[in-house]
C-alpha cells in the first residue's frame, strides 16, 4: 500500500507543472480557443517530444510503456492550465482502444502516428437518445462482400471535427440495447458518406455530431472481434472516466488556488474578505471535496488498467460519482466566493467552472454513475 | 502507487483474524454485535486478553510495551477487531494520556503510569473542556496553586466521557493568569480518589449514562504529577488532540457498521420486497458506501504520506464524524417504525422480555441520538474547519 509517485513520475509532474505555468497562461489559451483550428499544433509537437502522446504506447509502437498512473499525472496538470489540446480524445481513448483491442497492423498503422502527433483520432460511440448507456447502438453495419456499409447518427464525438480517423461503433447484429451484437470500425473522416458537424464547447475544446451515410469500409478495418466491440468500448470509456476525474482534480486545485488569493487579498467592510469566517468555512469544504476527490481520483487511475471488470467498474463509477459532485461543489463555490468577478469572461475562475461543470456531464453524470454502483449494490448476495 | 495490501500485511491481517477467533469470548461479541450497553468489565477483560498477547497498544512504539506496528497494521487490527466485534479499546489512556507521558513526561512518569495504561488496570478519562470554556478550550478557569509539594486544585470539567469509572484524569489547568490565556495551562494528572473530587452523572439524550462532571473542591494534587513544564500544557494539548482527530475518523468501527447496515437492507422487508429494493434508499446506502470508501483511503493517504498527518488530520476528523453519523441515521431509517420504541432493559444481554423489530433496530434511534455527539466532541466540526482555514489555507 504507497500512494507515492515513482521519480519518473514526480519528474514528469514538475515538468508538466512548469509548462503549463510558463507557456499555457490565460492569453496564450485564449488565443487557442480564439483560433479557427481550436488546437494548438505547436503545442501538440511539444507534446509528442516530451513523449506525451504515446507515453501509455508500447514501446514497439514508439511508445513509453506507461500506465493510467502516468496519465493521471499528466491530466491533473491539463486540468490545472485548462489545456484544450486532443488528448483525451486521440490518446487516451482512442490510442487506449487501439492498443487495447487493435491487431498489429493496426497497432503499427495508427500508435506511432498518434506518438509522434501527426495524426489525430476520435471516438464516435454515443447516439442521440442514449444519454449514458453504452450499448445503446442504433448506427448499423452491413456486411457487403469484404466490406461493411455503416450508417447512423453519433453524437458527442469529442474533437471529431480535427481527427484524422474516427473509432465508430455500430451493430453488426442484435438489438438497440443488447451488449452484444457491437463492433468497432476505423473509418477515414474525409470518407464518402461521412457528414461532421463541428461544434465549440462551453469549456474551449470541440465537439462534433456525426452522421454516416452507408460508408464504405472494408473489413481491414474493423477493430477487435466482430459482435464483441462492447467490453472493448466500456475499458476504453472507463480509462476516459479515470484521465477526466483527473483533470477535475487539478482543476479544483486550480480553482481553490485562485480563490484562496481573491479572498485574501479582496477587501470589503475594510478586512480582506477571507477574515471572515463564513467564507472560511466554505473554502474549507471546498478543499475537503477536492482531497478526496483526489484519493477517488487515484482509486479510478490505479483500477483502469485491470481487466477485473466488476472491481474497474465499481471503482470507475464511485470516481466519477464523487468527482463529479466535487468539481459541482468546488465549482459553484469558487465563482460565488469571487463575488461578481466569478461570472466574468475575464477570471480563469470563470474558465474552471465551465470545465468542471461540463467534466460531471461526460462519460455519465454523477447521478448516473451512483446508480451504478446501487444497483450492484442488488447483486451482491448478504 | 499501488493500492493493495502487501502479501507480508494480508498474512497479518489472517493472524489477526485467527487470532480473535480464538480469543474474542462470545458473550463479549454479542454484546457489541448487537450494539448493547456497554459494560466496564467487557472492555477491561478484553483489553487484559489483549495485554496478555503483548498486543495492548497498537499504536505505542515497542520500548513501552506497545506492539511496534506501523499505521497500516493499526489500520488492519482496527478493522479486523470491528468486524469481529471486539469492544473499543480505552483511547483515553491508550491514545490520548499515554502519547503525551511518553513525549513529554519525565521517566518516573512513564515507569509509574504505562504499565497500567496498557494492562487495562487504570482507567483514564480527559478533564478538558469546562461549562465556559468548550470550544474555546483555552478559557478554561479550573486553577491549580502551587502549595509546597502540592498543587491545590478548584473548578469544574464537563463532558466527562466514562468518569463514573475512572481511576485517573488527565487535566488541563489554570496555573497562571498572565499573558495570553494559552500560555497559563499545564497539564495535571489526578487520582480520582483523591478527597474533594466528586462526579456528577450528565444523563444524555438516549436515556443513557456516558457522560459526567467532575467537581475540584481543594483537591490537593502531588507536584510530580505535572507533565512536562509548568504554563506548557497548551503545547502538549494541541499534540494530544492532532493524535485524537486521526483515530477519530475511526474507519474500521464505520466499515463494519456498513457491513451491518447493507445485511439489515436486506433483511427489512418495504411491503412485499427487501428494503434493499427500495431504490430512494438504496441510493443513500451507495452514496454513504462511496464516501466511506472515500474517507478510508483518505486516511491511507494521509497516514502513509512521509510528510506526516499534520492539520490535513481535521479533514478526517469532519468526514469521519459526518460519516458515522449518516451510518447510524440510515440503521434508524432501516428500522421504519420499529425503532420508536426505547426499551433500555433490552440493551441487556440477558433480555428476554418483548421487543419490537429485530436486534437491530432495539438500539438504533437510541444510537443515531447518541451520535450527534460525534460532530461536536473532540473539537467540534466548525472548529476543524477554523484549524483548516487557519492552518491549512493560511486564512
Amino acid at each position: 500500500m504507497n500512494f507515492d509517485l515513482t521519480e519518473e513520475q514526480q519528474m514528469l509532474n514538475d515538468s508538466l507543472r512548469r509548462f503549463v505555468t510558463n507557456e499555457y497562461g490565460f492569453e496564450k489559451r485564449g488565443q487557442i480557443i480564439g483560433s479557427g483550428a481550436g488546437i494548438d499544433r505547436a503545442i501538440w509537437a511539444n507534446f509528442a517530444e516530451m513523449g506525451l502522446l504515446g507515453f501509455t504506447f508500447p514501446e514497439d509502437y514508439d511508445g513509453l510503456g506507461g500506465n493510467a498512473i502516468d496519465t493521471m499525472v499528466v491530466m491533473e496538470n491539463f486540468g490545472r492550465g485548462l489545456v484544450v489540446e486532443p488528448y483525451l480524445a486521440t490518446v487516451v481513448l482512442a490510442g487506449g482502444l487501439i492498443r487495447d483491442a487493435g491487431n498489429d497492423a493496426q497497432k503499427a498503422d495508427i500508435l506511432p502516428g498518434i506518438a509522434s502527433g501527426e495524426r489525430l483520432l476520435a471516438l464516435a460511440h454515443y447516439e442521440p437518445g442514449a444519454r449514458y448507456h453504452l450499448s445503446h447502438v442504433q448506427t448499423i453495419a452491413h456486411k457487403d462482400g469484404d466490406h461493411f456499409l455503416i450508417s447512423g447518427q453519433k453524437t458527442a464525438v469529442l474533437h471529431g471535427g480535427q481527427a484524422n480517423q474516427l473509432i465508430v461503433s455500430a451493430r453488426t447484429s442484435g438489438a438497440v440495447n443488447d451488449e452484444s451484437g457491437l463492433s468497432l470500425f476505423l473509418v477515414d473522416r474525409r470518407a464518402k458518406g461521412v457528414k461532421v458537424d463541428e461544434f465549440a464547447t462551453h469549456d474551449g475544446h470541440r465537439t462534433a455530431e456525426v452522421n454516416f451515410s452507408n460508408v464504405r469500409v472494408s473489413a481491414d478495418n474493423l477493430i477487435g472481434t466482430i459482435d464483441d466491440a462492447y467490453p472493448v468500448i466500456e475499458k476504453a470509456v472507463d480509462l476516459g472516466i479515470a484521465a477526466l476525474c483527473s483533470e477535475a482534480v487539478g482543476a479544483m486545485e486550480a480553482m481553490n488556488a485562485g480563490t484562496l488569493e481573491y479572498i485574501k487579498t479582496r477587501k470589503q467592510f475594510g478586512v480582506p474578505i477571507g477574515k471572515f469566517q463564513v467564507l472560511q468555512h466554505r473554502m474549507a469544504d471546498m478543499f475537503i471535496q477536492t482531497e478526496q476527490a483526489r484519493t477517488m481520483a487515484i482509486l479510478a487511475a490505479s483500477e483502469a488498467d485491470s481487466d477485473d471488470r466488476a472491481s474497474r467498474r465499481e471503482a470507475i463509477s464511485m470516481a466519477k460519482t464523487l468527482v463529479g459532485q466535487a468539481a459541482r461543489y468546488v465549482g459553484q463555490e469558487g465563482v460565488q466566493l469571487h463575488g461578481g468577478m466569478g461570472v466574468t469572461d475575464e477570471m480563469f475562475t470563470a474558465h474552471l467552472f465551465k470545465r468542471l461543470t461540463l467534466i460531471n456531464l461526460m462519460f455519465g453524470d454523477a447521478d448516473h454513475h451512483l446508480a451504478q454502483v446501487s444497483d450492484a449494490l442488488l447483486a451482491i448476495t448478504a | 502507487m499501488d493500492l493493495n495490501y502487501t502479501p507480508e500485511q494480508e498474512a497479518f491481517r489472517a493472524e489477526v483474524r485467527q487470532f480473535l477467533d480464538d480469543n474474542l469470548p462470545d458473550d463479549i461479541r454479542e454484546r457489541v454485535q448487537k450494539r448493547l450497553r456497554p459494560d466496564k468489565a467487557m472492555t477491561e477483560r478484553w483489553q487484559k486478553i489483549l495485554f496478555d498477547k503483548a498486543w495492548g497498544a497498537s499504536t505505542w512504539p515497542k520500548e513501552f510495551g506497545g506492539n511496534g506496528w506501523d499505521p497500516i497494521q493499526q489500520i488492519i487490527f482496527e478493522e479486523e477487531c470491528a468486524l469481529a466485534g471486539t469492544p473499543r479499546q480505552l483511547d483515553f489512556g491508550l491514545r490520548m494520556v499515554a502519547p503525551v507521558i511518553m513525549t513529554f513526561g519525565n521517566d518516573e512518569q512513564k515507569q509509574r503510569f504505562l504499565p497500567g495504561i496498557l494492562s487495562g488496570e487504570d482507567w483514564w478519562c480527559q478533564g478538558y473542556s469546562e461549562p465556559g470554556a468548550g470550544s474555546d478550550l483555552a478559557s478554561l478557569r479550573t486553577s491549580a496553586k502551587r502549595e509546597g509539594d502540592h498543587y491545590i486544585v478548584n473548578g469544574q470539567k464537563t463532558w466527562t466521557t466514562l468518569g463514573q469509572h475512572a481511576d485517573w484524569i488527565f487535566c488541563l489547568v489554570r496555573t497562571s493568569t498572565e499573558g495570553k490565556p494559552q500560555q497559563g495551562i499545564s497539564f495535571l494528572l489526578i487520582d480520582m480518589n483523591t478527597p474533594g473530587i466528586e462526579v456528577r452523572p450528565i444523563i444524555m439524550l438516549d436515556g443513557e449514562h456516558e457522560i459526567n462532571e467532575v467537581y475540584f473542591d481543594n483537591v490537593q494534587v502531588p507536584a510530580e504529577n505535572l507533565v512536562g513544564e509548568e504554563n506548557k500544557g497548551w503545547t502538549y494539548a494541541k499534540f494530544l488532540l492532532g493524535h485524537e482527530r486521526t483515530g477519530l475518523a475511526n474507519v474500521g468501527q464505520w466499515k463494519a457498521i456498513m457491513k451491518r447496515l447493507k445485511e439489515v437492507a436486506r433483511q427489512e422487508q418495504d411491503g412485499q420486497r427487501p428494503l434493499i429494493e427500495n431504490t430512494r434508499f438504496r441510493d443513500r446506502l451507495a452514496q454513504l458506501d462511496m464516501e466511506l470508501r472515500a474517507l478510508e483511503l483518505t486516511v491511507l493517504r494521509v497516514l502513509t504520506d512521509k510528510r506526516g498527518p499534520g492539520p490535513q488530520a481535521s479533514i478526517l476528523k469532519i468526514r469521519g464524524t459526518e460519516i458515522g453519523q449518516q451510518l447510524f441515521e440510515m440503521l434508524m431509517e432501516a428500522g421504519g417504525q420499529d425503532a420508536i420504541a426505547h426499551i433500555p432493559a433490552a440493551l441487556e444481554l440477558d433480555y428476554n422480555g418483548p421487543r419490537v423489530g429485530s436486534f437491530d433496530t432495539t438500539p438504533a434511534a437510541g444510537d443515531y441520538f447518541n451520535m450527534r455527539k460525534l460532530s461536536i466532541f473532540g473539537g467540534s466540526n466548525e472548529i476543524q474547519r477554523n484549524i483548516i482555514a487557519q492552518l491549512v489555507l493560511g486564512l
